[in-house]
C-alpha cells in the first residue's frame, strides 16, 4: 500500500519536473464551495458535463456501426439495435443522455440565472454558456435527424421551414441547413457532419473557456453573501468533499441512465423516440409531426399566434419576439446593473419566472393539445 | 281577298302540321307507348335504359313494322311487323341479329356471334327445341326491354348477378319439380368459398355459375369434364392430381375428380382435418386400414406431416409475436416466417399428388424452417430477460459502490 | 490518527478501489462487446446486388431470387437480353413466383397465377400486379444491382 503512495509521488514529481504543475495543483486544491440553501444547485454543471461525456462516448460506439446518407442511415440503426451486442444499449443510452443533459442544461442555466451568478465579474461565462446551450440544442436538432425515420423527417421538415421563414437570409439559411431545397439525404450528410465533428469541435473549445472561467474565478455566492462578514461564510473544501458528492451523483444518474434504456429504450409516454418506419418524402405527413420536447414551447407559440398581426405573417412576429427574447438573455448581465452593485434584483427575478412559467406552460399545451 | 288569305294561312299552318307531324313521328312506338302503358315495369320506360337504344334501334328493329303509324290497327297490317315473339321464338327472334356477324360488326365486332347455336346445345336449347317453354330463354336472364351491358353492376348478367339470375328457376323447387334435379345449388354456392367472395366480397374473379357450366351452352359438366373446369384456375392442383394414383382410380371407379371430396356448390375452405384418417376425414370415406390399402397410411402419414409443419408454424409465429410484443427486434425472424408460411401452402396444394415422396421433402423444409426461427425465438426471448438480469448486476454493483463513497465522504468529513 | 483510523481508511480505500475495478468491469465489457462486429457485418441497404450476370445467364431458366432487405425479389434475363428485376412475393398468398421463358411470364406455382413482365397480373388468383424494381447491370464487376426506385 506504501508503494501505490510512493509511485504516485514519483510519478507526480516527474511530471512537476516537466510542466511546473506544483502551483497549479496547490491552486485548485484550495478552491471551495459554499454552502447555503441552493448549494444543491451546484451539481447541475457538473450533471450537464456527465451526459455531454456519455453522449461522447456512445456517441463514438454508435459511430463504428452508423452510415449516413438516405439509403444506408435508418437500415444501419435498424442493424445496431437489432444485430449488434449491446447496440440497443447504446442507442438507447444515447437518446436518454441526449434529453437528460439538454434538462440539466436548462436547470443549470436557470439557477444560474435565478442566482445572478452572471453579475460582474462572470458575464463572460455567462456568454460561453449561453453559446453551451445553442450548440446542446442544435446537437439535438442535428442528431434527431440521423436515424432518418418517418418522425425526425417531419420535424426537420417543419423545424428547417420555420427558419426560411426569416425574411431576407431565411431562404438562404434554410438551404444551407437543408443542403439542397427539401429534406433530402443531403440533409442526413450535412447534419452528421455537424453533429461529429463541427459541434464537437466548437463544443470544445467553448466548454474549456466555461470550465477554465469557473476554476479562476471559483464558485459563485449568493447575492446575499455580499457584505456578510468571512467567518459567516460557510464552504465545503472542493478536493476531496464535493468531488465525492459529485461522483457519488455521476454514478446514479449513470445508473438512471442504465434502467431507462433497458425499461423505456424508446422513451416515455409522450417523449416517444420510436425507431418506426423510414423516412419517405412523397408519403403523406403523419397525424401528429412534433419537435423534439425542448423546441415543443417555441412550436406550440408560433401554432397559436394568429395567422396575420398588422398585415404580418403571425410566424414571423413570433420569430422576431423568440430573436428578442433571446437577445435579452445573452445580454442580462450587462442589463441587471443592480446584480452587478451586488444588490438584489428583483424584477429580473420576476422576468425569469416569467420566462420559465411561459416555457413549461407552452409545453405542457403543446402535448395536451395533440 | 281577306277570305283567300285566311284560307291559305289555314292550309299552310294545316300542311305544316302535318310535316310537323311527319317529322315527330319518326318514332311512334315510343311516344304512344309511353303515353298509355302504365305502371314503372312498362317496356317503353324500361326502353330509356336499354343498351339497344343506346346504339340507336328502337321498337320497331327488333318487333318490325312501320315506326311512323300511330293506329295499332295499321302498324300489325304494315310490312314485316312481327309484335311480340312467342316463348318459343324468341332465341331465333333474338338470333336474326345477334347471329349475324356483318348486322354485329356495325355495331361491336367483338361481340360473340355464337350465342345461339351454343345455345342449341345446352339444357335449356334442347328442352326448349321439345317443346318445353318452361326453360330459359334470352330474356330470362338478359331482361327484355333493359338489356344492360353484362360489364355493368346493374346488369343481371353481371357476374355478381349472375347467381340470382339462375336461382330464379333453379332455386323455386315447384317450378322445378317436372325436373328431378336438385334446387338448393344456389343456397350451397352462397355459403361456399366462391360464393362468399363473388357474393359478398363482389370480387369478380370467383366464379359465378355461367363459369364452369357456361352461360349459352349451359350444362352441368359431365364426370370426365368436372377437373378440366375446376383446372382451369386450379391448374396445379389439376395437373398433380393427373399424375397421381387418384387419377386412374376416379377414372375406374367413375367418381367426379375435384367433386368427390370438395363438392361442387358448397365448396368450404379446405381444411387440414379433410386430410388423414381421423373420423369426418375425406379420405376414410374411401380408405380403410389394411394390407391392401396403401392409401391409408399414405393418407395418414401425410396428415401427421402436415400438422406437425401447422404445429411448428404455430410455435414460431408466437414466440416471434412475443418478442416483438416485449419490443424486441424480430425483422429478420418474421421474415423466416413468412418462408414457413409458403411452404405451409405449397404443402397444402402438393396434397393433390397422393403421394409421401412429392410432399415430404416441401414439409420437411417448412418443418426445418419453422423449427430454426422458434430457435431464434428463443435465443430473442432470452436476451430480453438476459438485459433485465444483467441491468440488476451493474445497479447491484453501482449501489455498493455508492455505498463506499459515501462512507469515504462521512469519513472524510470527520 | 490512530493506528485503528488507519486501518479502516485504507480498508475502505481498499474496498472502493475494488468496487471501482468491477464498476469498470461492467461498463467495458458491454463496450467491449459491442465493438466486436456482429456475424453479419453489414448493415441492408436500398440496393443490392442480385447475382451476375454470367451466374444468371447459366441458370437454367434464366432467371434469379435473391434477397432484398426483408423481401424476395427475382431477376429475369429477357430474351431481348434485357434485365429486369421485380418483387417476387406473389399477391395472392405470399408464395415465391418464377420466371417462365416459355410462356414469357413470371408464373406462381402455389396457384397458377401469372404475371405479365411488366408485373402487371394477367391471369389466375393473383389480385394485385407485381412491384417492378429497377435493374442494373456493371460491367466492370459483371453485378446486377436491384434498387427498388421505379422506372430507369
Amino acid at each position: 500500500m506504501a508503494s501505490i503512495k510512493e509511485t504516485g509521488e514519483k510519478l507526480f514529481d516527474w511530471i512537476d519536473e516537466r510542466l511546473k504543475i506544483k502551483d497549479l495543483v496547490s491552486y485548485m486544491g484550495g478552491k471551495v464551495v459554499p454552502r447555503h440553501g441552493h448549494s444543491i444547485f451546484y451539481y447541475f454543471g457538473g450533471l450537464s458535463l456527465f451526459f455531454f461525456i456519455v453522449q461522447v462516448v456512445t456517441g463514438i460506439l454508435l459511430l463504428l456501426y452508423y452510415r449516413p446518407g438516405a439509403d444506408s442511415a435508418y437500415e444501419s440503426v435498424k442493424f445496431i439495435i437489432a444485430k449488434v451486442s449491446f447496440g440497443w444499449l447504446i442507442r438507447a443510452i444515447h437518446s436518454w443522455s441526449a434529453n437528460l443533459m439538454i434538462l440539466m442544461v436548462f436547470i443549470h442555466m436557470f439557477s444560474v440565472y435565478f442566482t445572478k451568478a452572471y453579475r460582474k465579474p462572470r458575464e463572460l461565462t455567462w456568454l460561453s454558456g449561453v453559446g453551451l446551450l445553442g450548440l446542446a440544442l442544435f446537437f439535438g436538432f442535428s442528431g434527431y435527424l440521423l436515424p432518418w425515420n418517418e418522425l425526425a423527417f417531419f420535424a426537420t421538415k417543419v423545424g428547417t421551414g420555420m427558419a426560411g421563414a426569416v425574411p431576407f437570409v431565411g431562404k438562404f439559411i434554410m438551404t444551407l441547413m437543408r443542403g439542397s431545397d427539401e429534406v433530402t439525404g443531403a440533409t442526413v450528410t450535412r447534419f452528421f457532419g455537424l453533429h461529429v465533428a463541427v459541434l464537437p469541435a466548437v463544443t470544445t473549445v467553448l466548454l474549456t473557456i466555461h470550465l477554465i472561467l469557473i476554476q479562476r474565478q471559483g464558485m459563485s455566492e449568493p447575492v446575499e453573501w455580499e457584505g456578510m462578514p468571512e467567518s459567516q461564510k460557510k464552504y465545503m473544501p472542493f478536493f476531496p468533499n464535493f468531488l465525492l458528492r459529485d461522483l457519488l451523483l455521476w454514478l446514479i444518474a449513470l445508473n438512471v441512465l442504465a434502467i431507462l434504456a433497458v425499461f423505456f429504450p424508446y422513451g416515455i409516454s409522450p417523449f416517444h423516440w420510436d425507431l418506426g418506419i423510414k423516412a419517405d418524402p412523397f408519403a403523406p405527413p403523419p397525424l401528429v409531426i412534433r419537435p423534439e420536447w425542448y423546441f415543443m414551447f417555441a412550436f406550440q407559440t408560433l401554432k397559436l399566434l394568429p395567422a396575420e398581426i398588422f398585415h404580418i405573417e403571425g410566424e414571423l412576429i413570433g420569430i422576431f419576439g423568440f430573436s428578442l427574447a433571446g437577445l435579452f438573455w445573452v445580454l442580462v448581465p450587462f442589463l441587471d446593473r443592480e446584480s452587478a452593485r451586488g444588490q438584489k434584483a428583483k424584477k429580473f427575478t420576476y422576468i425569469g419566472l416569467v420566462a420559465v412559467m411561459f416555457m413549461i406552460g407552452m409545453t405542457i399545451l403543446g402535448y395536451y393539445l395533440k | 281577298m281577306k277570305r283567300m288569305l285566311i284560307s291559305v294561312l289555314f292550309i299552310g299552318v294545316a300542311m305544316s302540321l302535318g310535316s310537323v307531324n311527319r317529322t315527330m313521328a319518326a318514332d311512334q312506338c315510343i311516344t304512344c307507348h309511353l303515353e298509355w302503358e302504365e305502371g314503372a315495369n312498362a317496356p317503353s320506360k324500361l326502353f330509356q335504359a336499354d343498351i339497344h337504344r343506346e346504339a340507336g334501334l328502337s321498337c320497331a328493329d327488333c318487333h318490325g313494322g312501320d315506326p311512323s303509324l300511330d293506329d295499332m290497327d295499321k302498324v300489325r297490317q304494315s310490312k314485316g311487323y312481327i309484335g311480340a315473339p312467342k316463348t318459343a321464338q324468341i332465341p331465333q327472334f333474338c338470333a336474326r341479329c345477334h347471329s349475324d356477324a356483318t348486322y354485329m360488326k356495325k355495331y361491336n365486332p367483338a361481340l360473340p356471334i355464337d350465342q345461339f347455336d351454343k345455345y342449341k346445345t345446352s339444357m335449356h336449347g334442347k328442352l326448349l327445341i321439345n317443346g318445353d317453354v318452361k326453360v330459359a330463354t334470352c330474356i330470362s336472364c338478359h331482361s327484355v326491354h333493359d338489356i344492360r351491358n353484362a360489364k355493368i353492376p346493374t346488369s343481371t348478367v353481371y357476374p355478381v348477378n349472375i347467381p340470382k339470375t339462375c336461382s330464379h328457376c333453379h332455386s323455386d323447387s315447384t317450378y322445378m319439380k317436372p325436373y328431378g334435379i336438385p334446387t338448393d345449388q344456389y343456397a350451397n354456392f352462397a355459403q361456399s368459398v366462391h360464393g362468399i367472395a363473388l357474393l359478398q366480397k363482389e370480387d369478380i374473379g370467383a366464379p359465378a355459375c355461367n363459369d364452369c357450366h357456361g352461360n349459352h351452352g349451359a350444362t352441368p359438366p359431365g364426370v370426365d369434364d368436372i377437373a378440366a373446369v375446376c383446372g382451369v384456375c386450379h391448374a396445379k392442383n389439376a395437373s398433380l392430381f393427373d399424375q397421381s394414383p387418384h387419377k386412374k382410380a376416379f377414372e375406374e371407379g367413375g367418381m367426379k375428380q375435384c367433386e368427390t371430396c370438395h363438392s361442387n356448390h358448397l365448396i368450404k375452405t379446405p381444411a387440414d382435418s379433410m386430410l388423414g384418417v381421423a373420423p369426418g376425414s375425406v379420405c376414410a370415406d374411401c380408405h380403410s386400414q389394411g394390407e391392401q390399402n396403401k392409401g391409408y397410411e399414405t393418407a395418414a402419414a401425410m396428415s401427421l406431416l402436415l400438422d406437425s409443419l401447422v404445429h411448428e408454424e404455430k410455435k414460431a409465429s408466437d414466440i416471434i409475436g412475443d418478442a416483438e410484443k416485449k419490443g424486441m427486434a424480430v425483422d429478420d425472424e418474421a421474415f423466416a416466417l413468412k418462408d414457413v408460411h409458403t411452404s405451409l401452402v405449397e404443402s397444402r396444394t402438393l396434397v393433390h399428388a397422393f403421394s409421401l415422396d412429392k410432399i415430404k421433402p416441401e414439409l420437411d423444409k417448412g418443418i426445418k424452417l419453422a423449427a430454426a426461427t422458434y430457435t431464434q425465438g428463443t435465443g430473442i426471448i432470452d436476451d430480453y430477460y438476459f438485459r433485465r438480469k444483467g441491468l440488476g448486476i451493474a445497479t447491484i454493483i453501482i449501489t455498493l459502490l455508492a455505498l463506499l463513497i459515501w462512507l469515504k465522504i462521512r469519513q472524510v468529513e470527520k | 490518527m490512530t493506528d485503528d483510523k488507519i486501518k479502516r481508511r485504507s480498508f475502505l480505500n481498499y474496498l472502493i478501489g475494488g468496487g471501482l475495478i468491477a464498476w469498470a468491469g461492467s461498463v467495458a465489457y458491454p463496450i467491449f462487446r459491442y465493438m466486436k462486429p456482429p456475424v453479419v457485418a453489414e448493415a441492408d441497404e436500398s440496393q443490392v446486388t442480385a447475382c451476375t450476370l454470367a451466374q444468371l445467364k447459366a441458370t437454367e431458366g434464366k432467371f434469379k431470387t435473391f434477397k432484398f432487405g426483408r423481401q424476395i425479389g427475382i431477376v429475369v434475363l429477357l430474351p431481348s437480353d434485357e434485365i429486369r428485376a421485380f418483387s417476387a412475393t406473389c399477391t395472392h398468398l405470399d408464395c415465391t413466383v418464377q420466371y417462365r421463358p416459355d410462356w414469357n411470364v413470371l408464373w406462381c406455382a402455389c396457384h397458377g397465377g401469372k404475371y405479365d413482365l411488366t408485373g402487371r397480373n394477367i391471369s389466375g388468383p393473383p389480385p394485385r400486379p407485381l412491384e417492378q424494381w429497377t435493374a442494373h447491370h456493371d460491367k466492370t464487376s459483371d453485378n446486377i444491382f436491384v434498387s427498388k426506385t421505379k422506372g430507369a
